[in-house]
């Protein structure tokens, strides 16, 4: 072909959230904090296992907010890191007995290491390289834990039945009820934590490679370490979710975990907001509601209306939730004024 | 003579800074002009504004019709051809690629061919090299090539950013001369942006001085550089 | 020996149909250097298109070429309506366009035809080829098609003034934009011909995989993938890396212990991922320098 190497120039793939606008303002943090604490108080059971679930995406959302916003990697194979968490709690509290809220960290060190090891070969591509690299991880994963040499633990494919916990202590409140408030301290622990990483020199080490990898690079930024650590924490953060969620569904089996749930999380984050954290939540409320609104709307074209609802959004506001929150402070400052 | 190209009151942001802030002057027809300024003054971006490729207000009419609201491909095919501050040659395609590209607009396919020619007669490298990945010419190559392309278009009038940028002294003097000829021979009228000021004095007719973002002079070239501020400003003595 | 000449073989065959999927991607690629993941579906929806117009009494080579000029249309409506209004946003938002168009036409497909297979014809025959047991005619066709889309596609850019014009537009759109080139409209006609090619591509794939709503699945990502392996700027890459794709498909299935035909897919990405690492750029890609 020809001698001439492709010379680019290029603008960073995943835009910078301003520091200012990371997270959102005590006032509206601590309403938001009311909410998340009182509403459960007030519904059925099965919608309390809805919020759980709403929690629980939303740290896989979050999670891969660090690694795409935060270090400017793609990922489409968070799925894969979702089913080593919840297999490894279910396998724990099935085969050896082990209290539930042990296996959560547990599942977090363990997929921590699987994302950091993964991170290593990941570190030569980039962008669509990437992309291709952890959906192959994504498209795997059912496979593997189809496969026979592990039928023994993983249950094969028929999967492992998950015990639900009782409430501790006696307390008299449903298990519903006790597993979202034990999912939602562990998802508040999670987001303070996720923020101050992003805040300190690690955060900021990872912005800065997202940026411009080769001035981090050229800064004395170990970029190697930094973009395995990004990729671990964010594993380890994914593992945790899927611990959590295999508690709450009770039950995991491999096609709960296919290349479905890895886009539904890459969805969540671009509506929720690329690396703002808060936008979180909005992009799991996103993929868990919006398909079963669309499949109210048509049965027979539940796909079609997702994706032009989903259109809609991205039309409407194409840098997410984060935006909706800038217009409405924005709003509110002129009302403020007025 | 006729104003070929009108600015008034033009005001030009990148985001949310204003770099002009209210430009205003005039292009003769057949005029060979100046714009100097230091670095940071808005002069590239006086140039991109007039093919809009930076967002800006105020009026902009080349031969008496208003260039708002066009697209830089139809200010283009109006007949300015701009050659840009890095030169933008494509630089995976070979020269006489690049000189394709120049005429792409252009419907006479015999004018082309034989228009290719004459740039092969100006810039008798380019020949040489004409099948060369332009990426592999030198700095001053790619220079010329980047004036050839521009003149592919048969343009009324040429916009240049820097072109002496990165060049050698001995280079840009030839490359100076070339553009003189051209405006002479060929009547292109010319609009140069150059923070050397002594060559660009010496080939310009008019030249103009700006300063963060407004102009502060303006006049004939040889006063211009006998002006004293001039002089200690931009020229160095 | 023997059985693994015939696996080389019979991955040619296979890697036809993933080099055609590649193409279109390269296509894409070139035009607005991104991957376009409903590209699949495209050229499903496409296919679906001619065998109703051969249902409808249409001969074949009638339906394809009607079929070609609808796509090519198609291409062009669906970029200018959908992601034309997406230039300016975020590539990953671009990204979720692309995602919400593949369940639009997945879905829509599925209404309009339902999921029950469907026989496609070929127009050229499946008795073996010059007499070997490995080979097909339509394979032998299928390998001929895009072999002859190359040659296609290498005159338009190399020897057409619309070819250098959309090479401009791609390379530097700002410097083609300063020599009076629409930047905008070729990336519209970039998605046109990827959408012709894609159908092309469709139609080639239906008699071998049989035609339903889900069935450039697979086919879409060995063709990604064999884009990326040749080198996502060479379309001449995009061929070799299908065919490679098919071989390594094949041989993972035969070789590899344990590898029923689910881990196939995972273990053919990991290959080409081996390949990346070693060669970012793909085996005929040009190396991306990067400038701080």
């Amino acid at each position: 072909m020809s001698a001439i190497d492709e010379v680019v120039t290029e603008a960073p793939a995943v835009e910078a959230v301003p520091k200012r606008a990371m997270t959102l303002g005590t006032g509206t943090s601590l309403i938001m904090l009311g909410l998340l604490i009182l509403v459960p108080l007030f519904v059925k059971n099965f919608i309390i296992f809805q919020l759980t679930m709403l929690l629980i995406y939303g740290l896989a959302v979050l999670a891969l907010n660090i690694l795409t916003g935060g270090s400017g990697q793609f990922s489409l194979g968070q799925s894969a890191f979702y089913a080593v968490g919840a297999y490894t709690s279910a396998i724990l509290i099935e085969h050896a007995g082990m209290n539930y809220a042990l296996t959560l960290p547990i599942a977090g060190i363990i997929c921590f290491g699987f994302g950091f090891l993964f991170g290593q070969p990941a570190l030569r591509l980039s962008g669509v390289y990437l992309a291709l690299a952890t959906f192959a991880l994504a498209t795997a994963m059912p496979q593997l834990l189809k496969l026979g040499y592990f039928e023994h633990w993983t249950g094969g494919v028929q999967g492992l039945v998950v015990t639900k916990p009782d409430a501790p202590f006696g307390l008299k409140i449903s298990q519903d009820m006790w597993l979202y408030y034990f999912t939602l301290a562990v998802t508040i622990a999670i987001y303070v934590f996720s923020v101050n990483l992003l805040r300190s020199r690690s955060g900021r080490a990872f912005m800065a490679i997202r940026d411009n990898e080769i001035a981090a690079s050229a800064m004395g930024i170990d970029v190697a370490l930094y973009k395995t650590l990004a990729f671990g924490v964010s594993a380890g953060i994914t593992g945790v979710a899927g611990a959590l969620g295999a508690i709450a569904v009770q039950f995991v089996a491999p096609d709960s975990y296919t290349i479905t749930l890895a886009i539904s999380l890459f969805l969540g984050m671009v509506v929720g907001g690329v690396g703002w954290l808060p936008g979180s939540i909005v992009g799991s409320a996103f993929i868990i509601f919006v398909p079963n609104i669309a499949e109210g709307i048509s049965k027979g074209l539940s796909g079609a209306v997702f994706g032009v609802l989903l259109f809609l959004v991205i039309f409407l506001v194409p840098h997410g939730a984060r935006q909706v929150a800038i217009v409405g402070q924005q709003l509110f400052a002129k009302l403020k004024k007025g | 003579m006729t104003a070929m190209l009108n600015v008034r009151d033009l005001r030009a942001y990148y985001g949310q800074v204003q770099a002009l802030h209210g430009l205003e002057f005039g292009l003769n027809e057949g005029s060979l002009t100046t714009l100097l300024g230091a670095n940071g003054a808005g002069k590239t971006t006086t140039l991109r504004a007039i093919c809009n490729m930076v967002r800006s207000t105020g009026a902009i009419e080349f031969d008496g019709a208003s260039l708002a609201g066009r697209s830089t491909e139809n200010i283009v095919r109006l007949g300015i051809a701009h050659v840009p501050q890095g030169r933008g040659t494509f630089t995976t395609m070979t020269v006489e690629e690049n000189l394709q590209l120049g005429a792409i607009t252009r419907k006479d396919k015999a004018g082309v061919v034989s228009d290719i020619e004459r740039m092969y007669d100006h810039f008798p490298v380019l020949k040489e090299r004409h099948t060369q990945q332009a990426g592999t010419l030198s700095g001053g190559e790619q220079q010329m090539l980047a004036v050839a392309r521009a003149l592919m278009l048969r343009p009324r009038l040429m916009l240049l950013d820097e072109p002496s940028f990165g060049l050698a002294p001995l280079v840009v003097r030839d490359l100076f001369k070339i553009l003189g000829k051209i405006n002479r021979e060929d009547k292109v009228t010319i609009l140069v942006v150059e923070q050397n000021a002594q060559l660009a004095l010496e080939l310009a007719d008019t030249a103009y001085v700006i300063e963060t973002g407004r102009i502060v002079m303006s006049g004939n070239a040889a006063e211009i550089a006998n002006n004293e501020d001039v002089r200690k400003s931009y020229l160095g003595y | 020996m023997e059985l693994f000449t015939n696996q080389i073989l019979a991955g040619i065959s296979t890697g036809a149909i993933y080099a055609c999927m590649a193409l279109a991607v390269v296509m894409i690629y070139q035009a607005i250097d991104h991957l376009n993941f409903a590209q699949g579906e495209m050229a499903m929806f496409s296919t679906f298109v001619s065998w109703q117009l051969m249902q409808w009494g249409v001969p074949y080579w009638g339906a394809f070429i009607i079929t070609l000029a609808f796509s090519f249309a198609g291409g062009i409506v669906i970029e200018r309506l959908l992601f034309k209004p997406l230039a300016k946003a975020p590539i990953l938002t671009n990204v979720a366009g692309f995602i919400a168009l593949f369940a639009i036409i997945n879905s829509v497909a599925g209404l309009i035809w339902d999921f029950t297979i469907k026989q496609y014809p070929t127009p050229f025959g499946s008795h073996p080829f010059l007499g070997s047991q490995l080979i097909s005619t339509h394979q032998a066709g299928m390998i001929g098609v895009t072999v002859l889309l190359l040659i296609a596609l290498f005159f338009f850019f190399r020897f057409t003034r619309m070819g250098l014009a959309m090479r401009a537009a791609a390379s530097l759109p700002e410097s083609a934009r300063l020599v009076g080139i629409n930047t905008s409209w070729m990336i519209a006609l970039g998605w046109g011909m990827a959408a012709a090619i894609g159908s092309i591509a469709g139609m080639l794939i239906a008699p071998v995989v049989f035609l339903e709503p889900n069935m450039m699945g697979g086919v879409l990502i060995y063709g990604f993938a064999a884009a990326v392996l040749g080198g996502l700027t060479s379309p001449f890459g995009a061929v070799i890396g299908g065919f490679l794709v098919g071989i390594f498909e094949n041989l993972a299935g035969t070789y590899i212990p344990g590898v029923g035909n689910e881990l196939k897919l995972p273990i053919a990405l990991a290959l080409i991922i081996t390949v990346l690492v070693v060669k970012p750029a793909g085996l005929f890609g040009r190396p991306i320098v990067k400038r701080v």
